[in-house]
């Protein structure tokens, strides 16, 4: 189960690489000039051998360079550091303020207030967002199934906003029509049901903006019973259209192009894994996660504990979303990404590194 | 100094600058700083406090980058040439080539000042043939297209590359020239009227040919980064070349006698030579950048297209004998820049450049088509109006057309 201990919970800091950074190398390659890509090749090959594991050794002369290895494939550069946080996002689970109503009912209070500022997507690259919270994607809200909500939402940006939760509730709580002018605020009150996996995002028109700008979320209802302990990971697929030509140019899980691609999520030999998986990606009709050297058990929704599909793809319109688990048989680092080709390259891809040791 | 800025000492002064007036109550030098000054002074306020805040605030960061010129120097590597062309820095975040992220690095740092360049070396495994697209994604999540139509290693200046690309030159520029020059002989046996009736065609020819190198100029002007003023740079070199050859050729003539049929024939090959650079820079841009069908057909067209400038430069001299020295001569100030042209568009490119050559090119021919026009109309029944004259102009414009369909666009 899921603890509400900050932001930081279940996931240890990102590995940095000792030494060169790759862009200090490549800055330094350009300065030797013809030594560019030998340097590069050196560096990138062994450590790809290293992690196609087992007896698997690749040769070659350096003078292919990083050609063909995934580490000349992404975005370059480092996040301005005090901004939005992808591996401390990935293990957060907001179980909001939690007390009792008079009838022995769970009761959960919210806080989620919509506000616009500017937001990181790739190294460098700044996106003029409306978030909630100040972050995109906004806080994954967790509960239990029949647990009573209350989300406060306060519009502190300069467009109407709202907040249309997936699930069984109300109509007047569906936040499709309640629409809140800015400096306005609403008080969303209901049960959670069903248990599954769901989003929420403004309704506001026009839709396509209010989403591509952030406005979304994961919304959790844990089962009564709960699910079986795993190490929990929340993973929200989204792109942005950063010149705003209807196309994205950043593609990623958790806003940040390749981010999980240079800091690889760490996990432990065996131990299980908890995919929470969202599609909001907004232009593209879906999108995808696939996961190499293994498979996993897909819950469509999450909303039933039995039936699943046991492969290593999985496919999700917009709004879509699916619980995938899975356990690592062999140590080493592991890709996952959309294989749509093009998203994996433009910033959606990721990897994990199993080791034996437990992780903090 | 205040005196200068405040009123000058009378009304009159004002009314008529330009007239030299007798009026003695500053220094000459004094009058014309002051509205300088007074220039310089408003510039800095409203730099300073003009309302310019309010628009900074209300609008994102006008952003321009230009990509110059995309190399391949070998395979596996992309070199992108950029230049701020606007007004405000550029910070390039990302670099996304062929719709992936890639690694980069750049010979400085990630913001350009106005106008500052940078080169971008990219580790990409390009394929042969294939097109290259890149896009600078910029701090603000602008993004910049750069393109490489058919990817192959671009030439470097290696001695074999420079004798190709003069070969490519002498036969679409020097060959044609000096073919057309045979026909010197031809000329010399007919009468003036007929003479006259190829000076005209000549002139349809040049017309012609600047028509053509204008059409180039605005194009290429089209890609010249903002602050370089692409039409500014046509506008320049169209009108700068013919003051510029108009002031020579006044001051190496003794008294105001007529241009002699040599100095017209000069300039024909000049004006001709001119706009042969413009063509040597296409042959070698398009061989450069991996056209090669494209260059091939621009050597054969202008093979054949560019025979009849020879006989423009021969045509002045009719009735004169020359010597072959000076002959050959005129031949190589007309067709040798298409070889400087061929080396100058496959081993550098600057769009700048070669908006400036074309201009110039157009402003040349204009000169020479002006200097043959006083000729023939300076001669007794010669104007270009009269029937057969004209119909000399339009043979030389139809004859250019003709021989220009085997040139592609």
């Amino acid at each position: 189960m899921y603890v509400d201990d900050g932001p930081t919970a279940g996931v240890e800091p990102a590995l940095s690489t000792p030494g060169l950074t790759r862009r200090e190398l490549l800055r330094a390659g350009v300065l030797g000039g013809a030594a560019l890509a030998t340097a590069a090749g050196a560096l990138a090959l062994p450590r790809h051998a290293a992690a196609a594991g087992l007896a698997g050794v690749v040769t070659g002369g350096g003078h292919l360079g990083a050609h063909g290895s995934h580490e000349s494939m992404m975005a370059v550069g480092e996040l301005r550091p005090g901004g939005f946080d992808p591996a401390a996002f990935l293990g957060h689970f907001d179980g909001g303020k939690v007390s009792r109503l008079a009838s022995g009912q769970t009761l959960r209070e919210y806080e989620i207030v919509a506000m616009e500022r500017e937001i990181e997507v790739a190294p460098g690259v700044f996106f003029p967002a409306w978030t909630y919270n100040g972050q995109v994607p906004g806080p994954t809200i967790r509960c239990t199934e029949g647990d009573r909500l209350r989300v406060r939402f306060a519009n502190a940006g300069s467009h109407p906003h709202t907040i249309h939760f997936h699930g069984i509730h109300p109509a007047g709580m569906d936040g499709s029509f309640e629409i809140v002018p800015p400096g306005g605020s609403f008080l969303y009150e209901f049960d959670a049901e069903p248990f599954g996996l769901h989003l929420y995002h403004c309704h506001a028109v026009p839709l396509k903006r209010h989403l591509h700008k952030g406005l979304y979320g994961t919304f959790i209802i844990d089962p009564r019973g709960g699910r079986p302990p795993a190490r929990e990971l929340v993973m929200v697929m989204n792109g942005f259209d950063t010149n705003l030509d209807g196309e994205n140019e950043v593609y990623a899980v958790n806003t940040v192009a390749h981010h999980y691609q240079k800091h690889p999520i760490p996990v432990r030999l065996g131990e299980l894994v908890r995919l929470y998986l969202v599609n909001v990606t907004e232009f593209d009709l879906i999108n995808s996660l696939h996961l190499h050297g293994n498979l996993f058990r897909c819950y469509r929704t999450g909303t039933d504990l039995e039936r699943y599909e046991y492969t290593d793809t999985v496919m999700l319109c917009q709004g879509e979303r699916a619980v995938l688990e899975f356990s690592f048989k062999y140590p080493g680092k592991y890709m996952f990404h959309a294989h749509q080709s093009e998203f994996a390259e433009l910033g959606w891809t990721g990897v994990f590194d199993v080791r034996e040791e437990p992780h903090a | 100094m205040p005196e200068t800025l405040t009123a000058p000492p009378g009304p009159r002064g004002e009314a008529a600058p330009p007239a030299p007036g007798p009026r003695r109550a500053l220094p000459g030098w004094a009058k014309g700083a002051g509205p300088l000054l007074l220039l310089a002074v408003l510039v800095l306020a409203f730099l300073r406090f003009g309302p310019v805040g309010v628009f900074r605030k209300g609008f994102p960061p006008v952003e321009e980058l230009t990509v110059e010129r995309i190399t391949l120097p070998r395979p596996g590597e992309l070199r992108v040439s950029v230049v701020n062309s606007g007004p405000e820095p550029v910070t390039i975040a990302q670099v996304l080539v062929d719709d992936a992220a890639w690694a980069h690095s750049l010979d400085g740092g990630r913001t350009l000042g106005r106008l500052e360049r940078r080169t971008v070396t990219i580790p990409y495994p390009w394929v042969e043939g294939e097109p290259v697209a890149v896009k600078l994604v910029t701090a603000t999540g602008l993004t910049f297209d750069g393109e490489v139509a058919v990817a192959t290693e671009t030439p470097r200046a290696s001695g074999r590359f420079v004798g190709t690309f003069a070969l490519l030159g002498i036969y679409a520029g020097v060959i044609p020239v000096f073919l057309g020059l045979l026909w010197l002989p031809f000329l010399r046996t007919l009468e003036r009227r007929w003479v006259d009736f190829f000076l005209s065609l000549t002139v349809g020819l040049l017309v012609f040919l600047g028509v053509d190198a204008l059409g180039e100029a605005l194009e290429f002007a089209g890609r010249v980064p903002g602050p370089y003023q692409g039409t500014g740079l046509v506008l320049l070199g169209v009108a700068g070349t013919p003051l510029a050859l108009g002031a020579l050729g006044r001051r190496g003539r003794s008294g105001a006698g007529a241009a002699t049929p040599w100095a017209v024939a000069t300039l024909v090959a000049a004006g001709i030579g001119l706009h042969n650079l413009g063509e040597g820079l296409l042959i070698g841009s398009a061989y450069a950048t991996g056209e090669i069908a494209l260059g091939t057909f621009l050597v054969v067209g202008f093979l054949i297209h560019n025979t009849t400038e020879g006989l423009g430069i021969v045509a002045p001299l009719a009735r004169e004998r020359p010597a072959p020295g000076r002959l050959l001569l005129l031949g190589a100030l007309a067709g040798v820049p298409t070889v400087v042209g061929a080396w100058i568009g496959g081993f550098t490119h600057s769009p700048f450049w070669t908006t400036l050559f074309f201009a110039v090119g157009v402003g040349a021919i204009a000169q020479v088509v002006f200097v043959l026009w006083r000729m023939l109309a300076g001669r007794e029944g010669g104007a270009l109006l009269r029937p057969l004259n004209a119909a000399g102009l339009l043979a030389g414009l139809l004859v250019m057309y003709a021989t220009g369909l085997l040139v592609p666009a």
